[in-house]
């Protein structure tokens, strides 16, 4: 909510994902523009943008690398540098084929088994945050718990001081949230954040460590060692990625349960039942939308679409969308069959998942173990987060 | 009944893995596989059928005895 565009006038021709009303409750406009018979919106704002909002529609074009190109995926005012196919921050920002060797070099940390070895480090944190609110009426539930959590889970991972969280998250502030912001300031944020990480990769070249810093700055692809660019893009995505994603997916489970008391005493009463309810909260409350641009001039179910202009990939539109789901508008915590996208579709399927999954079941588990008992403590101070990943900022929740 | 996973289209959600490990494993890569030829036990044919029905890239086949 930075306010650096005017207020959206008419969602169908003149949509703007950093409209406030957008981050407080983007469901009514989807279903709006799905419902009528024009299920792919534009905008003129950002040079230019997309908006498809049925479930096909959301799909065709993640599988489509063809005409889509993933060189930059936040929209901006600005078109990206960075050239195709390796783009700002491999491999989400890579095309085919860059894209396969830059994302495999990735997965072995992020495996299932991989992520399980985390597990108790992540469970012990998550009781250290409750333990120094302990006592207290009210705690925000995104201030004091979630926004810490994967922070402190991928500065682990990558090897970067844990003491710095709080500087992590102004930088995905800048990077995600302040989208509608100038090109000259966003430019600032890129360089403070350059020079921060640069310093720490040369810490790790100095001292080699156990981590996925020091992992990459000696990976090799193709049998040549990663360009400069390529490792301190990682380093970014994985930063970036990690953090305000899963602290929002956190953030709006807990949101979920302080709201519907009959779901939370189900899960206090059936614990097994939680991984199918974490399902169902990724579907309803599906933090990430994703976007392309479009490669070359190219119509697409009749939409003429320009090169360089941006499509947003909105994964919970796809998500709520009647004719791929059953009570689609409706969180059903023991909904059977869920092919939900939150983690998206096709070859950019998140490298994280599994991490985010972890840490979801492991905060939920730890608080309904504390705290199987609470509310929103004023529905109105609950605010949300706009731009492309949406959850709970603010979060106060009433422990009785 | 048999299940096998298409390895064009699956793209590592690892959804059949955690709702059907004893059908399905996961390798480093979160790629998937079937299990013992992808024939499904006695009494798994649910998990089965469930598994099928939550993969995403609808990634997973399966053939129904006769």
């Amino acid at each position: 909510m930075t306010g650096h565009h005017p207020p959206v006038a008419d969602w169908a021709t003149d949509f703007d994902h950093a409209d406030p009303a957008w981050a407080a409750d983007p469901f009514p406009i989807w279903d709006e523009i799905r419902a009528s018979g024009c299920p792919v919106a534009h905008s003129t704002r950002y040079g230019g943008v997309w908006l498809p909002t049925s479930h096909e529609d959301v799909s065709a074009i993640a599988y489509d690398t063809d005409n889509f190109t993933s060189r930059s995926v936040v929209v901006t005012e600005g078109r990206p540098i960075a050239e195709a196919p390796q783009g700002i921050a491999p491999p989400i920002s890579s095309d085919p084929p860059f894209h396969h060797g830059a994302r495999r070099l990735l997965l072995p940390a992020f495996s299932p088994k991989a992520v399980d070895l985390l597990e108790p480090f992540t469970r012990a944190f998550c009781h250290e945050l409750l333990d120094a609110v302990e006592g207290k009426p009210i705690i925000d539930g995104a201030v004091d718990y979630a926004q810490h959590i994967p922070v402190q889970v991928i500065a682990k991972m990558l090897g970067l001081p844990q003491e710095d969280g709080d500087l992590f998250r102004k930088f995905v502030h800048n990077i995600l949230e302040s989208i509608d912001a100038p090109l000259e300031e966003r430019f600032e944020y890129f360089i403070e954040l350059d020079t921060y990480l640069t310093a720490r990769v040369e810490e790790h070249l100095e001292t080699p460590q156990d981590d996925l810093i020091t992992f990459l700055v000696n990976a090799e692809m193709d049998g040549q060692p990663l360009n400069p660019e390529h490792v301190g893009g990682t380093i970014v995505l994985l930063l970036v990625a990690g953090i305000d994603t899963t602290w929002s997916a956190i953030g709006a489970s807990l949101f979920h349960l302080a709201s519907n008391d009959a779901d939370r005493e189900r899960l206090v009463a059936e614990p097994d039942l939680l991984p199918t309810a974490i399902e169902e909260f990724l579907r309803a409350y599906a933090p990430v939308t994703m976007a392309r641009l479009v490669k070359d001039d190219f119509e697409f179910n009749g939409c003429p679409m320009k090169k360089d202009e941006w499509v947003l990939l909105p994964f919970p539109s796809a998500n709520r969308d009647p004719e791929f789901f059953e009570q689609a508008d409706e969180v059903v915590i023991d909904r059977e069959i869920n092919r939900h996208s939150a983690f998206g579709l096709g070859i950019h399927r998140c490298v994280g998942s599994n991490l985010a999954r972890m840490e979801m079941r492991v905060a939920l588990e730890v608080w309904l173990e504390r705290y199987p008992d609470f509310t929103l403590a004023d529905p109105d101070a609950v605010t949300w987060s706009g731009g492309q990943v949406r959850g709970p900022r603010r979060l106060p929740l009433r422990i009785s | 009944m048999r299940v096998r996973v298409d390895s064009e289209k699956c793209q590592g959600h690892n959804r059949c893995y955690s709702l059907a490990p004893e059908l399905f494993d996961v390798d480093d890569y979160g790629d998937a596989h079937e299990l013992n030829d992808g024939i499904v036990p006695p009494g798994l044919e649910d998990k089965a059928r469930l598994a099928v029905a939550n993969c995403p890239e609808f990634a997973i086949i399966v053939e129904e005895d006769a």
